[in-house]
């Protein structure tokens, strides 16, 4: 049997429908919302602030955490008990080691950014969603940034490779399934997060890959926006005063 | 954001003359805008928006066998949690005591106001019962979460369906058409209090400087269905009356909202 077509009637290549804006938590320095269909992710960057607890203090370089959260109603079946689990600290530190390679650690010496995510709903594709909006909350916040980072799921269901699994594409019951989820630096496509459930062949994978950068464009494309429009609001709501 | 002396100071000093500085009027709400279905993984779900706090509230159902001591009754359970992408002040970790009291004043106004039976949760007596779970978790804290969480919470108990049930267990990727039959609203309006001025839905900046609060959660009745005083000044019987009296007031307006939405 082959995969001919996808449960949601999608191309193999497409992701699904984005939204993305930055500035939506006024109390944080930068936030930001992402959606990729069903899995929406809320991200607030807080600092460059002083070092808690004090034993990660670094005078030569500041700190990076990132902290991932499911909001309890927010998963495909049970409630979701609130607190961190071993799966939300792992996808905790992958997040935090996707987005440092971009990030100039040297401007805030001593100090941490702490950044916070907290998804509402998810349909598959959460941690990708999560750094999408993370790395965008930064931007937002102003801290140093040398790229933008992108990420999305790829993965394989029965003979396809297919873009940006959902969560039904993820169960899929007829055929082998792999789920790979990936983040990459725009500017140079270099691998900053990279993970696999399932099972798939050298092949598949290197060609999977190549498929991811082309997505990753249209997730850059919908960032740069999401930065953009903030400006273009404030631009528009200083202009008549300048009467 | 710590105020200092000299804030709360000019904070009262303008307050003195009437006004606030949102120019908002002493018992004047913040625009407020509730959102339901925003999260489609709950059965049901809503964003509030009051000014600038944002809130999302989700309602979960289980199936599970119900306590000894009530076995033909379910169970309503209401959580919330304080996330730090709202406030440089929430941490991650175990629930603060702020969250803890929050949490609770919103249970309490729910459950003493009775508004579901908990008998109609009961699917087989002893075995099998609706386990409901409301948790609500903050987005942005721009003051009076109190209010802001119980109004989500409401409007996602008006938002919730029942999951479908395939051989006793929970499908939760299919909603039935039958929601919660509420047998009341009730509304939770928290007062403020500054030296003699009582006022509502405070800012943060507002909210840290106050002397009291007092959270009254009221029905279209005009019953009183659960208390909270917060702060660390006293309040005078007097200042009670009148803040019940406006708690009863707002509440009215708000009811309206929320019965108009649904």
């Amino acid at each position: 049997m082959s995969y001919d077509k996808r449960l949601d009637g999608r191309d193999f290549d497409e992701l699904r429908e984005m939204d993305a804006s930055v500035g939506v938590i006024p109390r944080a320095d930068g936030s930001a919302f992402f959606r990729m269909g069903g899995t929406s992710a809320y991200a607030a960057v807080y600092g460059p602030r002083q070092t808690h607890p004090r034993f990660l203090q670094d005078p030569a370089k500041g700190v990076l955490r990132c902290h991932y959260a499911m909001m309890p109603f927010s998963g495909a079946g049970d409630r979701v008990r609130p607190g961190p689990s071993r799966r939300a600290k792992e996808i905790s530190m992958v997040t935090t080691n996707a987005l440092l390679p971009v990030i100039d650690l040297h401007a805030f010496p001593n100090a941490i950014v702490d950044v916070f995510i907290s998804l509402p709903q998810t349909d598959a594709g959460s941690r990708c969603a999560g750094i999408c909006a993370a790395a965008l909350a930064l931007a937002d916040a102003g801290v140093p940034m040398n790229d933008m980072i992108g990420a999305v799921a790829v993965g394989r269901v029965d003979d396809k490779i297919v873009m940006d699994l959902c969560y039904d594409e993820e169960a899929y019951k007829d055929g082998p399934v792999a789920d790979i989820p990936v983040a990459m630096n725009h500017r140079t496509k270099g691998i900053t997060l990279l993970q696999m459930d399932g099972e798939i062949s050298k092949d598949m994978l290197m060609k999977a890959l190549e498929k991811v950068k082309k997505a990753m464009d249209k997730i850059h494309e919908k960032q740069v926006n999401a930065l953009k429009d903030k400006f273009k609001e404030a631009k528009a709501e200083e202009k008549p005063e300048k009467k | 954001m710590m105020v200092n002396d000299a804030g709360r100071n000019h904070f009262l000093k303008v307050l003195n003359e009437g006004v606030r500085y949102d120019k908002r009027k002493m018992d004047e709400y913040r625009d407020l805008k509730i959102t339901r279905g925003c999260a489609k993984t709950a059965e049901g779900s809503a964003e509030v928006k009051l000014g600038e706090t944002h809130v999302i509230a989700g309602v979960k159902f289980g199936l599970e066998s119900p306590f000894p001591d009530t076995p033909d009754e379910g169970i309503l359970m209401v959580n919330v949690e304080q996330s730090p992408v709202a406030s440089p002040e929430f941490e991650v970790g175990p629930p603060s005591i702020e969250a803890i009291e929050l949490a609770r004043v919103v249970d309490r106004g729910l459950r003493e106001s009775k508004l579901v039976d908990l008998k109609e949760l009961c699917v087989k007596e002893g075995e099998k019962a609706w386990f409901i779970s409301i948790d609500i978790v903050t987005v942005n804290d721009d003051g009076n979460l109190l209010d802001a969480c119980g109004l989500a919470a409401l409007a996602a108990l008006q938002d919730a369906k029942f999951p479908k049930v395939v051989d006793g267990e929970v499908d939760y990727h299919e909603k039935t058409k039958k929601g919660l039959e509420l047998k009341k609203i009730p509304i939770p309006v928290t007062v403020y209090k500054y030296e003699d001025h009582l006022l509502i839905d405070p800012t943060h900046d507002e909210e840290v400087v106050a002397d009291a609060r007092l959270t009254v959660t009221t029905l279209s009745s005009g019953e009183i269905c659960a208390l909270q005083k917060g702060g660390k000044s006293p309040i005078t019987t007097e200042e009670v009356e009148k803040m019940v009296e406006l708690s009863l007031k707002k509440g009215e307006e708000l009811r309206k909202v929320l019965e108009k939405g649904k």
